[in-house]
């Protein structure tokens, strides 16, 4: 393969919002290389900064440090070569099917007696024949993410990015999409040269992909990549294709870090804050009884189907069951600790003990219950912890002040009066008696 | 549905039907209406005096309307420009905000003697008062426009936003494509209430008379004044009659379909339950004179008229120019606040003209008027908080009493005042009753019509749940009908807030058969420095109304409203 063949050239990009000390950084030290004739797949967590890298290369967002080369020049703007398939389908409502498949050749002056052919034979190449009129709302999920295909592909892009386009989908137009657009893409049917997508669908990206990019969260950063060698058209329940799927769990999930490492430091202490999962502890609760009923031990992919999760929203149960010690993770598997099992059986009340043993020992939230303690009325109000959990965790602080503020709920060791915006401490307020007839 | 429904051009969708008879029908209509008018009309119609005769109606109407129409154009451009510069560049978005949330809560009417007497010291008098009635008309419609257009713009969807970058759509493809259709909702709507809203004004700057000068224009609301004053009350029921039709023809032909237009434009991928339909609006649609006009005039308009600016502006190459336009920002930013500091200096000159014992006046006339507008705003929220309730939560008596509501509730209570003043000025205190009348009648509707929204938000879940613990009436009131309410009415009193410090201008100074009554009050005020000419007094009576307003607004509605979108709601 020779450089002429290099499409895209991300060099070192980093991403960074916002200035020191509230600096988030999205993306840091991205390195990647798409050819013509690729198919790349971008795997990972949300919060990985995966559709960051993706408006990158498009052209959508400039970076913060290094460059984009393609075709071996440094690009800025927009980069007229490339489309987006998105997430959401971004069909304009009150455009009809033919008209939004138009929308770029609009943009681009083509004359209505030119695009309107080459509009009408996309149309019928992505099998929407008959709806050229309708309009977005008329039409199922997948009829729509078929016009955005079909808009994507009628300005007639070199690279076309794919971000998470199956995902909004239900399940079986989504597995017909992906066999029509393959089939587009094997045949050398539309003139594409590569394809890039984000996806966070393992399966997903092993059935499309030729490489698969693995990232992950805090910085968003690339920590691996895995090639895919098998011939089209790929079969599940294939060996191969399984071992495949399961490296990329291991990738993606990792495996249990040592505790210090994985509680971090008091907001204020050197040391990184590791922020709290967004989970709510019903959710873990419901997660630990269904990994004990599985005999203890469970594939993470198997048990996100079962609760009809999508991976993402299952992470951060599965983080929050883990800094919580109910669970740890193996290669893709979730295996029950004996805590955990014990939680999964116990009564309401026993859990809340049991959490709040386990909680007070997480920094973010024993750092809040000192301050309480401390505190002559061991009352302070939301403003204070928020103010100084941002000069650590930035943006994100609110979203930790109340999930801490849930947990500690949950667990009654602290308390959040809505009226006045202070949380206190449970035994500092006397119980009112319930007054009947009132 | 099947399939099939939907498949098909549009041109086999639109028929020879109902629809192009109506239209052919309408056309025929208006040019014959037209030509009878323009060739018959009156010679005393022209004249300042108002002519009684009921002939004489559709003509008032026509200029009326035509005066509101002048104004919603002026309105709707300034407010696309207003807001689209407020959304797309950060240093604009600084200052036209700010100003426009100032001038939103200005009392509008006090706008009009300055701009009267301004206007008419350059142009001949009846120009002048013509173009003021326009301005004043627009300052009541533009504001809540622009929040609209400058709301919409700047909530434009991101992947939208994203998409029309990756399909490099030139500015003026990405309004007409994307911007504008997103705001067209919005902007229908509020299009609709700055409409309804423009008639209270519309009568009032009709009938604007001070002192000597008779400001009147030829109009409905003129001619109801006259009629009034002469006791003619045949003439005051014709009046009354066409500002009825009037306002409820405008509202079916021409804002129910509009509303039923914009139902196109929603974003929500799914079919609406509750969309808006008009019976005009969907026989229009359909017909083939429609489509046929669409395709070969609009369209190939639109086409050539992309291209021509898509031509003249071509894509921005990426990261040049930046500097260019930050510097130009500021070169603005720096000439209108050296304007500022000009006029700000000149004006306290023009204040410290005005002697102590004037300022204690204005003090004492403002406190009057918060008084009346007080009692006005209390009746209100009385009767409307138990009657809207009763409206808003039982479906079989609403769909009787809504619609006859909103009828009654579009009649401008500016209208219907010069009757009230010949009714009750003879009456001690008639003038003071006359005055709070007119501040509760401009002002009610919106506090009815938000209680009804209210209460018919509430979930029957909650109800039920509130019948089954067996809650009595009074508790059903305190702990579920009244924190519920509180929201809506919250957001109905600030408007009628609004509405009635306006109405005190015209409400506390008139003028019956050469006579002059008057009460203490800022609006007194204000009409009585116009009509003395006593610019300095005149000038600091406004601002003083101003400042209250906007300090009331301020520091007690805008904390409440915080307080209770906060509280109580449900989500």
């Amino acid at each position: 393969m020779s450089s002429r063949d290099i499409l895209v050239e991300v060099r070192n990009v980093s991403k960074t919002y916002g200035r020191e000390p509230r600096r988030f950084i999205a993306l840091e030290g991205i390195n990647l290389i798409i050819r013509r004739g690729d198919f790349v797949g971008v795997l990972g967590p949300s919060g990985s900064g995966k559709s960051t890298l993706l408006r990158i290369i498009a052209g959508l967002t400039p970076p913060s440090s290094g460059e984009v080369l393609y075709r071996g020049e440094p690009l800025v703007g927009v980069n007229p070569h490339a489309t987006i398939v998105f997430q959401s389908f971004a069909l304009f409502p009150w455009l009809t099917v033919l008209q939004n498949v138009e929308v770029g050749l609009r943009a681009r002056g083509v004359p209505e007696a030119e695009r309107r052919p080459r509009a009408l034979e996309l149309i019928d190449l992505v099998g929407l024949d008959g709806f050229e009129s309708a309009y977005p709302r008329e039409l199922s999920g997948g009829m729509r993410q078929k016009v955005g295909f079909a808009r994507a592909m009628a300005v007639e892009p070199e690279l076309l990015c794919l971000d998470e386009p199956f995902s909004a989908l239900d399940v079986l137009s989504a597995e017909a999409l992906r066999g029509e657009l393959m089939e587009l893409w094997l045949s050398h049917r539309i003139p594409i040269q590569a394809i890039l997508m984000v996806t966070h669908n393992i399966e997903e990206a092993v059935q499309m992909a030729d490489r698969i990019v693995v990232m992950d969260a805090g910085p968003g950063r690339i920590i691996g990549e895995v090639p895919v060698r098998l011939t089209h058209p790929r079969h599940r329940k294939a060996p191969a294709f399984q071992a495949t799927v399961d490296r990329l769990y291991a990738l993606v999930t990792g495996e249990t870090p040592a505790p210090a490492l994985v509680l971090g430091t008091e907001p204020g202490q050197p040391g990184p804050t590791l922020p709290l999962p967004r989970a709510d502890l019903n959710a873990v609760a419901g997660l630990t009884e269904e990994v004990v009923e599985a005999g203890g031990r469970e594939d993470l992919y198997r048990l996100a189907d079962a609760l009809n999760y999508e991976l993402d929203d299952l992470l951060p149960v599965v983080d929050a069951a883990e800094i919580l010690s109910f669970v740890r993770t193996e290669r893709g598997d979730i295996v029950i600790t004996p805590l955990g099992e014990t939680f999964a059986e116990a009564s309401i009340l026993a859990r809340k003990e049991i959490v709040a043993a386990r909680a007070l020992r997480l920094p973010t939230i024993r750092w809040i219950y000192e301050r309480l303690q401390a505190d002559e009325d061991h009352r302070l109000p939301y403003a204070y912890f928020l103010e100084r959990l941002r000069a650590d965790l930035g943006e994100y602080a609110d979203e930790q002040l109340d999930t801490a503020i849930n947990w500690g709920r949950y667990a009654e060791i602290l308390a959040f009066d809505d009226a006045t915006d202070e949380l206190y401490l449970e035994e500092a307020v006397p119980v009112q008696p319930m007054a009947p007839g009132r | 549905m099947t399939l099939k429904g939907y498949v098909g051009s549009s041109e086999q969708r639109a028929r020879w039907g109902l629809g192009d008879v109506l239209i052919l029908v309408a056309v025929g209509a208006l040019i014959y209406g037209a030509l009878r008018l323009a060739l018959g009309a009156p010679p005393e119609v022209r004249g300042p005096s108002i002519v009684l005769a009921p002939q004489a109606l559709p003509y008032y109407a026509v200029l009326s309307v035509g005066r509101m129409a002048a104004a919603y154009l002026l309105s709707l451009v300034f407010a696309l420009a207003y807001g689209y510069a407020a959304a797309r560049y950060r240093t604009a978005e600084r200052g036209l905000i700010p100003l426009l949330d100032v001038l939103q809560s200005v009392p509008i009417l006090s706008f009009l003697p300055v701009a009267l007497l301004s206007l008419s010291a350059i142009l001949p008098e009846g120009l002048a008062v013509e173009l003021s009635s326009i301005f004043l008309i627009f300052t009541s419609m533009a504001w809540n426009l622009a929040f609209s257009a400058y709301q919409s713009f700047s909530t434009v969807p991101g992947d939208f936003q994203e998409a029309s970058e990756v399909f490099r759509l030139h500015p003026w493809l990405r309004f007409r494509l994307v911007d504008l259709p997103f705001a067209m909702r919005a902007l229908v709507w509020n299009s609709m209430l700055s409409w309804a809203g423009g008639w209270f004004f519309l009568m009032a700057a009709e009938t604007f008379s001070v002192g000597q000068r008779d400001f009147r224009l030829p109009g409905l609301g003129s001619y109801l004044q006259a009629a009034a004053q002469a006791g003619d009350n045949r003439a005051v029921a014709w009046g009354l009659v066409a500002l009825i039709v009037t306002v409820v023809a405008l509202d079916q032909i021409l804002w129910r379909p509009a509303l039923a237009w914009a139902e196109r434009f929603r974003i929500e991928l799914v079919e609406s339950e509750d969309a808006m339909r008009s019976w005009l609006y969907e026989a229009i649609s359909r017909a083939w004179v429609v489509e046929w006009a669409l395709t070969h005039f609009w369209r190939p308009l639109g086409e050539a008229f992309d291209a021509a600016l898509g031509r003249l502006r071509p894509l921005p190459a990426a990261g040049r120019a930046h500097g260019a336009r930050r510097r130009l920002g500021w070169a603005i930013a720096v000439a209108l606040l050296a304007g500022l500091g000009v006029a700000a200096v000149s004006a306290a000159g023009f204040l410290a003209q005005v002697p102590l014992a004037e300022w204690q006046i204005i003090a004492l006339a403002a406190g009057a008027t918060a008084a009346r507008v007080a009692i006005a705003l209390a009746v209100a929220v009385l009767w409307t908080v138990p009657a809207g309730v009763a409206l808003g939560t039982n479906p079989r008596v609403s769909r009787i009493a809504q619609p006859a509501a909103q009828v009654v509730a579009s009649v401008p209570a500016t209208a219907l005042f010069p009757v009230f003043v010949v009714a009750l000025i003879t009456v001690a205190g008639g003038l003071n009753v006359a005055a709070v009348l007119l501040m509760l009648l401009g002002t009610q509707w919106y506090v009815l019509f938000n209680v009804m929204a209210g209460a018919s938000s509430i979930p029957r879940d909650l109800y039920y749940t509130s019948a089954t613990l067996g809650l009595g009436p009074r508790l059903q009131w305190s702990t579920l009908i009244l924190p519920a309410l509180y929201p809506y009415l919250i957001t109905g009193v600030i408007t009628a807030s609004g509405g009635a410090w306006n109405a005190s201008i015209v409400a506390e100074y008139v003028q019956v058969g050469g006579k002059t009554y008057r009460v203490l009050g800022i609006g007194a005020l204000i009409a009585d420095a116009t009509a003395r000419g006593d610019f300095a007094l005149l000038f600091a009576a406004t601002l003083v109304l101003i400042i209250v307003v906007v300090a009331i607004n301020r520091l007690l509605w805008r904390q409440l409203y915080v307080r209770a979108s906060e509280r109580f709601r449900f989500d």
